[in-house]
């Protein structure tokens, strides 16, 4: 049986691009899960929202998505740091996040995709982009611009992260606010608020994330149910709190789904991310890199 | 000689690179009181932990009662007659003080015995172990209705209606005033006196060394003492391991 | 109360509210009903493994609609009662329930959540692309003209989820004050040391989510005669995930009174805005209450009801 090569080739180039885009998607839950221990099951709808506000920008004044996102990183952040002083005041303080900080994420998720359906519809929305369309091609193998460059932006984001967690002295004490928020206290820091900004930084992850999102696929308030078991399965596999541990399971989804998506047909994608996660819940939950 | 009733051979417990035991070894004898100290860090808790089943060691073996307990679920252990207080009280917050202990009852006693208490016998019994640590005021009440101390003394008793064979104190003390001590140290002699082995793992120097019959040390995951209190703490290498504190 | 006096009881209010209900000459009551029941069922079917466990699953949408095309995969082989369909649906959601409870209640709570979310999204794919269900282009269900017993066969269905409803209620409330209902409440209030008491947890865990399951399936398995047509978007529906949570978190997570308070309430008024508002604005209300409720009410109305009751304190 001769195997359609080029069929492969562009199955696993696509599928590493997608890696690069899922590791920024799944960036925001290596730190608000990974690190800080929430269990943010919203995080796709904060993402979904940023492609929504990138979508609005975008037709309205015709800028880059991309750009629109990097404005918008304040305010996200700002937006995160207020849904984190929610979380704490109301579960985390009462030691009720396990079953009341669950159902307040979920609801979170489930309004945020209810209201985007009220206001724009359940039709999918797409943004214009010079980098939209075009290709570069070799040979047989194509590199869409359209996931090249969110994938190339995606690294520079981890990359800019990777170095706030480990350079600078905010970035060490949210390491450290998984480790041991007494000795936090100790130095005269809050670990509440060095979790607020943490939590925040995730959020502002997220708006870039969405503008990934829509330059790389259409968007429908609906999307983002699919990408939460990969984000969790991306976390997870990746050694939970490790920057480079989320990039190289990423990058091991993307290729399989990839893979699976050309050879089996797309809908299967979900299973892909679901399957990876049981398996590594079951046999290594302390993920690729384990800690 | 009939068979000890805990047999502990090199047991080894690690945290990635962290030892947190290296290879303890250790028997308690049927009726035994055995006290248990080390500084801070010294894996006083972490062995607690390990025997109970919450923690799984690495490498070595413990014997309970004649049975190979490794493998065995908290709650099997729990079940053969291993029971233990816990450093932190862990009290179940949505139940009353009598249900607190109606869980051990139900879950342990029972199923040991094979029998099951009546309504009546059950809360009779709750009663009875709630008398024995002075909560019997408070059967109603919830943990969060309880001091720190109360809470401690809830600790135990729960520890107690599991009806062990072997109950292990862990820091149960810490905190009390000089007769909340004493009240605690006369209830432990008085379970000691109904034949049950008693493990007192201990700060408070005063208490071990007045309840304890022989004496264990541990320091960084090792045990470095064993035998009676008197000539353990005038063991050079154990007055070099507190006073280096 | 003993346990089957409430049966009793519970069994006798069932039959007065059906004998009440056929007063009303208006189909649409049943129509409506058969949704308030139905969720009064999935709600304590929930509130078994989330309410009193403590563990949340996200997936009641999956094992529901399990349930729903178990019943279609049967029809289109050879049309079966209904009762033996419920059977088989609790049977069918039982087995996945307790599958994904082995897998990953050995973990973290929050991990079991996470898997029945994505779960939720796998058991969808694997049926939209099952032809054999009709796929994504969905099942017709001939509804019978005649129904046993009663006549009408919207009838029939309310008194079939009327009864499954007295059943899931008395199952819950034996639950609650049995041996079984306190290992529970220490599994959702300390696990370690639930263990350290003796209390085998991951045995009842896997016990709550095989129950839960199972009466989730078994209200799904007469969905599709109800609605006569059935496609996974309506099956997989959110507002089965979501409506399942809050509706107990409202009510009152602690006893079988919560879900049941929370379902009727809820359940009335969300009938009320589908069709006086819109359901997108339906389930943003739902949403809203959930969260609401979570964050300022977190014991639900039973909560906030029971200081009122003077509480023993001898």
């Amino acid at each position: 049986m001769s195997f359609p090569l080029d069929l492969l080739g562009n199955a696993i180039v696509a599928g590493l691009l997608l890696g690069g885009f899922y590791a920024a998607v799944s960036s925001g839950i290596t730190i608000a899960f990974g690190i800080l221990d929430i269990v943010n099951i919203a995080h796709p709808a904060f993402i979904i929202l940023g492609s929504y506000i990138a979508y609005i920008v975008n037709s309205q004044l015709g800028l880059d998505p991309i750009l629109v996102s990097v404005v918008m990183l304040p305010a996200f952040y700002a937006l995160g740091a207020a849904v984190y002083q929610v979380y704490y005041v109301s579960f985390e303080r009462r030691g009720q996040e396990a079953l009341r900080g669950l159902a307040f994420f979920f609801g979170l998720l489930f309004i945020t995709e209810v209201v985007l359906i009220l206001v724009f519809g359940v039709d999918y929305r797409y943004v214009e982009a010079v980098y939209i369309g075009p290709s570069l091609n070799f040979g047989v193998i194509g590199l869409p611009l359209r996931m090249l460059i969110p994938c190339l932006v995606s690294l520079l984001l981890i990359l800019v992260l990777q170095l706030y967690l480990t350079r600078t002295f905010i970035g060490r004490a949210i390491m450290a606010v998984a480790q041991d928020q007494e000795a936090l206290r100790l130095m005269a820091v809050d670990p509440i608020r060095i979790k607020r900004i943490a939590f925040g930084v995730s959020i502002a992850t997220a708006a870039m994330a969405g503008a990934f999102l829509i330059v790389i696929q259409p968007v429908e308030p609906s999307v983002g149910r699919e990408y939460i078991g990969r984000v969790f399965a991306i976390c997870v596999m990746g050694g939970m709190g490790s920057l480079p541990g989320t990039v190289i399971a990423a990058v091991l989804l993307g290729v399989v789904e990839s893979f699976t998506a050309t050879f089996y047909g797309p809908s299967w994608a979900p299973a892909v991310s679901f399957g990876f996660l049981l398996l590594t819940l079951a046999f290594r939950p302390a993920g690729i890199l384990g800690r | 000689m009939a068979q000890p009733l805990l047999q502990v051979n090199d047991l080894s417990k690690r945290f990635g690179g962290f030892i947190a035991l290296d290879g303890v070894s250790l028997t308690v004898e049927t009726g035994e009181r055995l006290g248990l100290i080390g500084p801070n860090g010294s894996g006083k808790s972490t062995l607690v932990n390990c025997l109970c089943g919450t923690l799984h060691n690495e490498a070595g073996t413990v014997r309970f009662d004649g049975v190979d307990i490794n493998g065995l679920s908290a709650h099997q252990r729990t079940r053969l007659g291993m029971a233990r207080s816990f450093q932190l009280p862990r009290p179940f917050g949505s139940l009353s003080l009598t249900d607190n202990l109606r869980i051990p009852l139900l879950y342990s006693a029972n199923v040991r015995r094979g029998a099951h208490l009546s309504l009546g016998d059950a809360n009779e019994r709750c009663a009875e172990l709630l008398g024995l640590v002075g909560l019997d005021a408070k059967a109603r009440r919830f943990p969060r209705d309880l001091t720190q101390v109360e809470m401690r003394k809830l600790e135990l008793a729960r520890a107690m209606a599991a009806d062990p064979k072997l109950l292990i104190a862990d820091e149960a003390m810490a905190g009390l005033s000089h007769s909340e001590i004493e009240d605690i140290l006369k209830l432990l002699a008085q379970l000691s006196d109904r034949g049950i082995t008693i493990i007192l793992i201990e700060h408070i120097m005063r208490a071990v060394m007045s309840f304890s019959q022989r004496l264990v040390v541990l320091v960084s995951g090792k045990k470095i003492a064993d035998g009676d209190p008197q000539d353990v703490i005038r063991d050079p290498e154990v007055e070099r391991a507190y006073l280096g504190q | 109360m003993r346990s089957w006096v409430f049966f009793l009881v519970a069994v006798a209010v069932g039959a007065a509210v059906f004998a009440l209900s056929r007063l009303v000459q208006n189909d649409y009551f049943f129509f409506a009903g058969y949704v308030v029941l139905q969720y009064i069922v999935l709600a304590t079917a929930w509130n078994i493994l989330g309410g009193y466990c403590g563990y949340v699953n996200f997936g009641t949408a999956a094992l529901f609609a399990l349930g729903a095309y178990s019943s279609v995969a049967i029809h289109k082989f050879h049309p079966v009662p209904i009762p033996v369909l419920i059977v088989v649906g609790g049977l069918v959601s039982a087995v996945v329930g307790l599958g994904i409870g082995y897998l990953t209640l050995r973990l973290r709570g929050a991990f079991f959540s996470i898997a029945t979310l994505a779960l939720a999204v796998v058991i969808q794919t694997l049926i939209t692309n099952w032809d054999y269900v009709g796929g994504s282009r969905g099942a017709y269900v001939l509804r019978p003209a005649e129904a046993p017993l009663v006549g009408s066969y919207i009838q029939y269905l309310f008194l079939i989820m009327l009864a499954l409803a007295v059943l899931a209620i008395a199952v819950a409330r034996l639950i609650e004050r049995s041996r079984l209902g306190y290992g529970f409440a220490t599994i959702r209030d300390d696990e370690i040391a639930a263990e350290a008491s003796g209390v085998p947890t991951l045995r009842l865990k896997l016990i709550a989510t095989t129950l839960s399951g199972a009466f989730m399936g078994m209200a799904g398995a007469p969905l599709p005669y109800y609605v006569g047509y059935l496609d996974p978007a309506s099956g997989f529906s959110l507002a089965y995930a979501v409506n399942s949570i809050a509706m107990p978190v409202i009510g009152g997570t602690t006893t079988w009174i919560g879900p049941l308070i929370g379902a009727v309430l809820l359940g009335t008024l969300q009938q009320w805005v589908t069709v006086t508002i819109s359901s997108a604005v339906n389930l943003l209300i739902v949403g809203l209450l959930l969260v609401g409720f979570v964050i300022i009410a977190p014991n639900g109305i039973v909560g906030l009801v029971r200081p009122l009751f003077k509480r023993d304190d001898r």
